[in-house]
């Protein structure tokens, strides 16, 4: 898996403006069930339905959610793996070097032995470099699992079909082994899993605001905030703004949950300048489609027009290709039976 | 001393609401908010700061560009793509502070310097002292400062003769969530009657399990979805549970939160601003409602960890 590899790097095509992962858009919050799954299945859906190429990365591997909403058939299951020390005690002469050399005392050097703590190693390589016997070789070790597929025969891409469009959701979820520390490397497998050429990318990040979130909104084109009109709500969004801030990524506020507590959310956001692109208001029967692992839009009808607003919304505040508009109007605007 | 460990797994079950109701039925303990991404216990258990202390989670390598004779070696043997060229540059929020390129940089052009990323308080509330934390957001390291705030939580219990510690832990189950588990007494895992609070249990479960840590669990707003509570309950006991229990979805939580209060000061005169009367029923249902549940819950909890002592005791 490479590293540094940004997957928005491939070549452009005649008339196609737009690079093969499309527009990247993170969803995320700072503090935990407020609504990112609903946001991301639903307007991965929406945009679907819609007559676009999405694909959905479920990037919060800790507890991959989406595939309940979306229910995707998984055609492919690829371990990941990270690098750990391998040391060949035949060449090991016990000099101390690597563990001298490791800043997180993930190797240790005893009197006879030499003891690594997978858990704690970071693969960086130092201690495989450095090792002056050329003693120690890195292998994987795997800590996650990356699940692709496609949201096929589901009632989703056949509605679209039926409407002409040519909608297709594509899936990639990422899975963190139980007991294993760092979600890192299978974020960034996740994110690294570009499924042909796309209109649009969905990221569902985990909450929080440390480096598996940091890693998942990496490189978006827009970063949705999720949160609620409460006080750990308003906490936990100027968090998730701070790092959003210190990224230098363009974001942007889905108040979710609306009514149920006070206005400090917006009152908030009008003080900052941050635009608030959807607000859902509370609603039971949001709440039991939801328990049920169903799609709010379909749950509850009025709520695809505001999914389709909030994309809109999206596309407008990114600036995004005036093709890539065009194309959404073109094949939203004549079905809309549901309003 | 007994340690008390609310997790998840799914965020926005009720952990924080729910452990700012037992610091109070408690009574005197110490309490420890393990959520160092976001921390908002400090919200409701009206938290007067005492202590501030910064918190290093390690290093991170920064270019003298004075020195830097544009070699390219730090940026090939950077597993983190950290470094970027002309001027030559380190991210600090990608550098993992493993100190390969300081080592190898041929014109010693790098400087490894501990950063602070975090801070870290101690704070008077009415049931005791309260430590909690805030990790610098971007940073890593979570489970580095989530031991901090555990051990000084225990030192302050010490200090103060308390012998329970009730942690408010993170969602999840990476690092963080695993540093406030290793040594507790007794888990409880709050969840949700909706498929994913079923989903993220079951990997919780098998995270305390994999640390032999006993457990309890709780299904918050059980009536948003009963058949599918009544199956996660009984999916909770198969795995070992030791008891399960069920809290009514109540206004009053959020009411409460609104108040800097926990769900059990509503019943004790606080006077709770109108939320009740909301809802698609119209209907707003008693205050005692979810406080009742959430006193039985504090109860089983008190009796699983004062068997947790006597088990100790034989063992």
């Amino acid at each position: 898996m490479s590293l540094g590899g940004n997957a928005r790097s491939g070549g452009l095509r005649d008339g196609e403006p737009m690079a093969s992962a499309g527009l990247r858009i993170a969803v995320a919050s700072g503090k935990g069930g407020t609504g990112k799954t609903t946001v991301a299945a639903n307007l991965a859906a929406t945009v679907v339905l819609d007559g676009l190429r999405a694909q959905l990365l479920d990037a919060d591997v800790e507890e991959p959610n989406c595939h309940l909403f979306l229910r995707p058939v998984i055609v492919e299951s690829t371990p990941v793996e990270v690098l750990i020390p391998e040391v060949d005690v035949a060449r090991c002469t016990l000099c101390g070097r690597c563990s001298e050399v490791c800043e997180y005392k993930a190797i240790v050097v005893l009197p006879t032995t030499v003891l690594v703590y997978n858990e704690l190693c970071h693969s960086c390589g130092a201690c495989a470099l450095l090792c002056p016997e050329q003693a120690i070789t890195e292998v994987g070790r795997a800590t996650g699992v990356i699940e692709r597929g496609a949201v096929e025969g589901d009632a989703i891409e056949q509605r679209a079909v039926e409407r002409g469009a040519v909608g297709k959701l594509a899936f990639v979820q990422g899975r963190l082994n139980v007991g294993e520390a760092k979600p890192v490397p299978t974020v960034r497998a996740v994110k690294g899993a570009v499924a042909g050429e796309v209109d649009v990318s969905i990221v569902d990040c985990s909450p929080g605001t440390s480096c598996p979130v940091v890693e998942a909104v990496r490189d978006s084109d827009l970063v949705l905030l999720v949160t609620e009109p409460t006080p750990f709500g308003l906490n936990d969004l100027r968090l998730a703004v701070d790092m959003t801030r210190e990224l230098g990524l363009p974001f942007a506020v889905v108040l979710n949950r609306a009514g149920v507590g006070d206005n400090r959310v917006q009152r908030y956001c009008e003080q900052e300048g941050v635009p608030i692109l959807l607000e859902i208001a509370d609603d039971r029967r949001v709440a039991e489609a939801y328990s049920r692992g169903e799609l709010a839009i379909e749950a509850v009808p009025e709520l695809r027009a505001r999914f389709r607003g909030l994309w809109d919304a999206v596309v407008t505040s990114v600036g995004a290709t005036a093709s890539l508009v065009q194309r959404s109007a073109m094949q939203a605007s004549p079905t809309s039976e549901e309003r | 001393m007994k340690e008390l460990v609310v997790i998840s797994g799914k965020g926005g079950t009720g952990k924080t609401s729910l452990v700012a109701a037992f610091a109070r039925l408690a009574g005197r303990s110490a309490l420890a908010d393990c959520d160092v991404d976001a921390a908002d216990l400090h919200l409701v258990v009206q938290a007067a700061q005492r202590e501030e202390h910064e918190f290093s989670g390690g290093k991170v390598a920064r270019v003298v560009e004075a020195r830097c004779t544009g070699c390219d070696r730090c940026r090939e043997v950077c597993r983190f793509a950290a470094v970027s060229p002309d001027p030559y540059r380190i991210d600090p929020v990608r550098c993992e502070g493993c100190g390969l390129c300081v080592r190898l940089c041929l014109a010693e052009a790098i400087a490894f310097e501990t950063v602070v990323n975090g801070a870290w308080y101690v704070a008077d509330t009415p049931f005791g002292p309260l430590v909690h934390a805030r990790l610098r957001p971007a940073e890593e390291n979570s489970g580095k400062l989530v031991t901090i705030v555990r051990n000084e939580a225990r030192r302050v219990a010490t200090e103060n003769g308390l012998d329970l510690v009730i942690v408010d832990g993170s969602p999840g189950i990476g690092c963080p969530v695993i540093a406030s588990l290793a040594g507790a007494s007794l888990a409880l895992v709050v969840t949700e009657p909706t498929l994913s609070g079923k989903h993220d249990l079951g990997r919780v479960l098998d995270l305390t399990h994999h640390f032999r840590l006993p457990v309890a669990v709780c299904v918050n707003k059980h009536d948003l979805n009963p058949a599918l509570a009544e199956t996660i309950e009984r999916e909770a006991l198969t795995a070992g549970a030791r008891f399960v229990s069920r809290v009514r979805y109540d206004a009053t939580f959020t009411t409460a939160q609104i108040a800097g209060a926990s769900v059990v000061d509503a019943t004790h005169g606080l006077q709770m601003v109108a939320a009740a009367g909301r809802g698609d029923d119209g209907e707003s249902r008693p205050a005692a409602g979810a406080a009742d549940d959430v006193r039985r819950l504090w109860r089983s909890l008190s009796r699983e960890l004062d068997d947790l002592t006597v088990g100790e005791a034989v063992r």
